[in-house]
């Protein structure tokens, strides 16, 4: 008859061709995610370079799935070409502020694949819980999480969603926040935080990581070397941001400490020196390494392929940031206008969508170095009961 | 259900009797529960005069629950089931309490938008135990409006045939009498709002010549308007529609709407200018609103329904019926416009400081619970007159996938405002006391 659907000829099978394979390895900065669809009469066809890419694809063709009224489903025949134009699109959710079980975890996961993101930025542990079980200091999370029990991401947890991120083309980078958002490190190693003075006396309240002890070297470069095998991916995320120095300027040894070093009133650059020797130890142990942009602004002295993860937002300033760490020769990562934890009233997502990460002064080379950007779920008024319907 | 509220949810342990060491503590063994009403009320439905007050008395082995009607205990329940807390090792825990509640106002309401969002039937049934966990009493139901109709008239079955989204996204009777009948057994009273003459694009998809065509000069545009308000048919359709209203919903209110109305398409169509004409309304198109909202207020009342209305109703002086509820929804300097209600005479409720739909970042709830109902000019009589308030979640942005998180538990917050004393107002307190209520809720 001439009035059939054009649509007679049913689809059975998507081709996947992949050049490269490399199923069994993880993404990284550099995975290609590239593809090329075409679907015809007769034969649809997926290829890529890498796996990475044929992930990519078949988001794509999952999604180009229509559902007609008598129930048939159809495809439109299509040509695509597709690849991303920033190589690090990520999502930071904050498990220290609310604990986020699992599930909740892995939900977003598949939910950041739907949207093609690739790095999953775990914001683990804080000032408020430490939630990550560390087998080198067990101590860490059964004094410091929420609930040792209950409110813990073991090793096997944690395996878990490296694996299931990695299945779906995602990174994870863990971010283990110092020297400051460290109090819930306080009860599981004491002497590591800076004690603060009130005059003469402690006060008993405790500050950010005390950068003039041997011991805290000693400790970081333990818990870093544990850190740096549990996750694979090249990039640790080291913070380094909100330092408050109230309380370093409290300690009568630390003040000693800043003399004795010629720092005079400076306490940026006891930040630095702390910063700089994390560096180093991070660095030994063949990470690269993400810092948020205090870092930079500080004047601390990086490695050149640092990251700097630009985030402060005052009225569009986050651009002259971009420029500037781009300028000296900085990869940058944008998260400053999407800090999807600020909700408010109405249709936000247009503020979020007309972002041009690249509208700053400077020139090609220098746009180059941005890398992407993330948008970040800060915890500080979020758990599973409303995680999904604030970030999606 | 409260057994399963006290108990249902540990997970430490179910019901375990403690060591043997724990039968010689004090042991709560039963709560006696006495309605001292001839006629409790259990086979009615609540309504506005409805006696929520309740005495709860605590002592082992016995605790006491005394209220004069159903809806004193159903307080009562509620609250000595927030009373039980876990102890360590399973046990459950009640401290001696002496407890003589009952709400500050009569009208403690929440309103769902089930038009620009349908809502499934759960999502609405889980709200209502929500509301039922801070003591609200009424669920102003803004069932239909522009956007869609989901309500299926047994006289008008086309109204949702072609006003729902879709076949499926609906109201049968069935489901309506569900929702009613769970409300009831929470001591909440379910007022419907069909809001006319605006509002009402989604009616006319399914119901011929209700709504005014608009004209652009000479020709219809082909886009209609608010109810058209020159028509005998259209009060023959109201009148056939709220009878229908009138029978299903059992609430002594119905909520008529009213807001919102816009006269640019009654300014442009010639018959309706030519109605003015006769009617002597000059170019004063609120009078044609109030010409409209008073028949319906007729026709209502003949049904014998008390009506609710938005503040625009009483603001474009349509006369009201002295029973008539007007409810205050306009931001900008609500206060005055509480003044000028109850100064002339009618009872209040008040939403304008609480638009919970109006989401922003932070600890929002502080500025709900800061709200002093009272706080308006007024003499004593007058202040009596604010029989309450209503916490509006309008569906603009809402469906069931973030009704719960959107309007809980900063909800509570206007819950509190609306039962507790008016002295109870420390932000600290209310914070601690609302994190564990939180949770609870959970």
């Amino acid at each position: 008859a001439e009035n059939e659907p054009s649509w007679e000829t049913p689809c059975t099978e998507l081709l996947v061709y992949i050049s490269t394979p490399g199923c069994d390895g993880f993404p990284n900065l550099d995975s290609k995610e590239s593809y090329k669809l075409s679907i015809s009469k007769g034969s649809m066809l997926l290829s890529a370079d890498a796996i990475w890419g044929a992930l990519r694809g078949l988001e794509t063709f999952s999604q180009l799935i229509g559902r007609d009224e008598n129930g048939t489903y159809y495809i439109n025949e299509t040509e695509i070409v597709d690849f991303p134009r920033f190589p690090h699109r990520g999502l930071l959710l904050d498990t220290s502020r609310h604990y986020l079980p699992l599930r909740a975890i892995l939900e977003t996961l598949d939910v950041m694949a739907y949207n093609k993101f690739n790095v999953f930025h775990w914001h683990i542990v804080d000032d408020p819980s430490f939630p990550y079980e560390s087998s080198t200091f067990p101590e860490l999370s059964k004094k410091g999480a929420f609930h040792a029990m209950t409110h813990v991401y073991t090793a096997s947890d944690v395996r878990t969603v490296i694996e299931h991120a990695r299945l779906r083309g995602i990174r994870v980078i863990a971010e283990f926040d110092t020297p400051g958002h460290t109090l819930s490190w306080g009860p599981g190693a004491p002497g590591l935080l800076t004690p603060c003075y009130m005059g003469k006396d402690p006060s008993g309240v405790y500050g950010p990581i005390n950068p003039i002890l041997n011991s805290t070297y000693q400790f970081v470069t333990r818990l870093f070397q544990e850190v740096s095998t549990v996750f694979p991916d090249f990039f640790l995320h080291l913070g380094g941001d909100e330092v408050d120095f109230t309380c370093w300027m409290s300690n009568p040894e630390i003040r000693a400490f800043m003399k004795e070093m010629g720092f005079g009133e400076n306490y940026k650059k006891l930040e630095s020196f702390y910063i700089q020797r994390l560096l180093d130890i991070v660095s030994s142990l063949g990470k690269g390494y993400i810092v948020w942009q205090e870092v930079f602004d500080n004047d601390v002295k990086l490695r050149p392929d640092t990251i700097i993860h630009v985030w402060k937002e005052n009225a569009m300033q986050y651009l002259r940031e971009m420029a500037n760490v781009t300028r000296a020769g900085y990869q940058a990562l944008l998260s400053a206008p999407w800090y999807l934890n600020r909700i408010s009233y109405g249709q936000d997502w247009t503020e979020a969508y007309k972002v041009e990460p690249l509208d700053f002064e400077g020139s090609p080379e220098q746009k180059a170095l941005v890398m992407g950007g993330e948008a970040c779920m800060w915890g500080e008024y979020v758990d599973v009961t409303n995680l999904s319907p604030r970030l999606w | 259900r409260y057994y399963e509220y006290m108990f249902g949810h540990s997970w430490r342990g179910r019901r375990g009797r403690g060591p043997l060491a724990a039968l010689a503590e004090p042991e709560l063994s039963q709560l006696q529960v006495v309605i001292e009403a001839g006629d409790p009320g259990c086979d009615r439905h609540p309504d506005l005069s409805s006696n929520e007050a309740y005495h709860l008395t605590v002592t082992q082995p016995v605790a006491y629950l005394k209220a004069y009607e159903v809806w004193g205990a159903l307080r009562g329940l509620e609250t000595f089931s927030q009373l039980v807390h876990e102890g360590d090792y399973g046990s459950f825990l009640v401290n001696e309490s002496e407890i003589n509640d009952f709400p500050r106002f009569a009208h403690r309401g929440v309103l769902l938008d089930t038009s620009r969002h349908y809502l499934p039937l759960k999502s609405i049934l889980t709200n209502l135990d929500a509301m039922a966990f801070n003591k609200f009493n009424v669920l102003h139901w803004h069932i239909v409006d522009d956007q869609s109709f989901p309500y299926q008239s047994i006289y008008f079955p086309e109204l949702s045939d072609k006003g729902a989204y879709s076949s499926n996204l609906i109201y049968t009777p069935t489901d309506v009498r569900l929702v009613i009948e769970y409300a009831r057994l929470r001591g909440i009273r379910v007022i419907p709002e069909f809001d006319t003459p605006g509002h009402t694009q989604s009616w006319g998809k399914g119901q011929k010549d209700l709504l005014t065509p608009c004209y652009n000069g000479k020709q219809p545009t082909g886009s209609f308007g608010p109810v058209n308000p020159i028509l005998n048919t259209t009060y023959d359709f109201m009148a056939k529609f709220f009878k229908e209203i009138s029978s299903v919903f059992p609430d002594a209110y119905i909520h008529l709407g009213g807001d919102e109305v816009d006269f640019t398409c009654w300014k442009s169509n010639p018959k309706v200018k030519e109605f003015m004409k006769k009617q002597g309304f000059g170019t004063d198109y609120a009078k044609l609103e109030s010409y409209y909202v008073q028949n319906i207020l007729d026709i209502v009342s003949s049904y014998n329904k008390g009506q609710m209305v938005w503040q625009e109703v009483f603001d474009h002086k349509a006369q009201l019926k002295p029973d008539t509820v007007v409810q205050v929804w306009m931001a900008n300097n609500y206060a005055h416009e509480l003044s000028s209600v109850t100064g002339a005479g009618f009872t209040a409720v008040l939403s304008a400081p609480w638009y919970l739909d109006y989401i922003s970042y932070g600890q929002d709830w502080k500025k709900y619970y800061s709200v002093e109902p009272l706080n308006f000019p007024g003499s004593e009589k007058q202040k009596k007159l604010l029989i309450g308030g209503e916490a509006c979640l309008w569906g603009e942005f809402v469906d069931a996938t973030n009704l719960t998180p959107r309007l809980w538990p900063r909800a509570s917050a206007v819950g509190e405002r609306l039962w507790s004393s008016s002295n109870v107002t420390n932000l600290q307190d209310a914070y601690k006391r609302l994190t564990n209520h939180r949770c609870r809720m959970l």
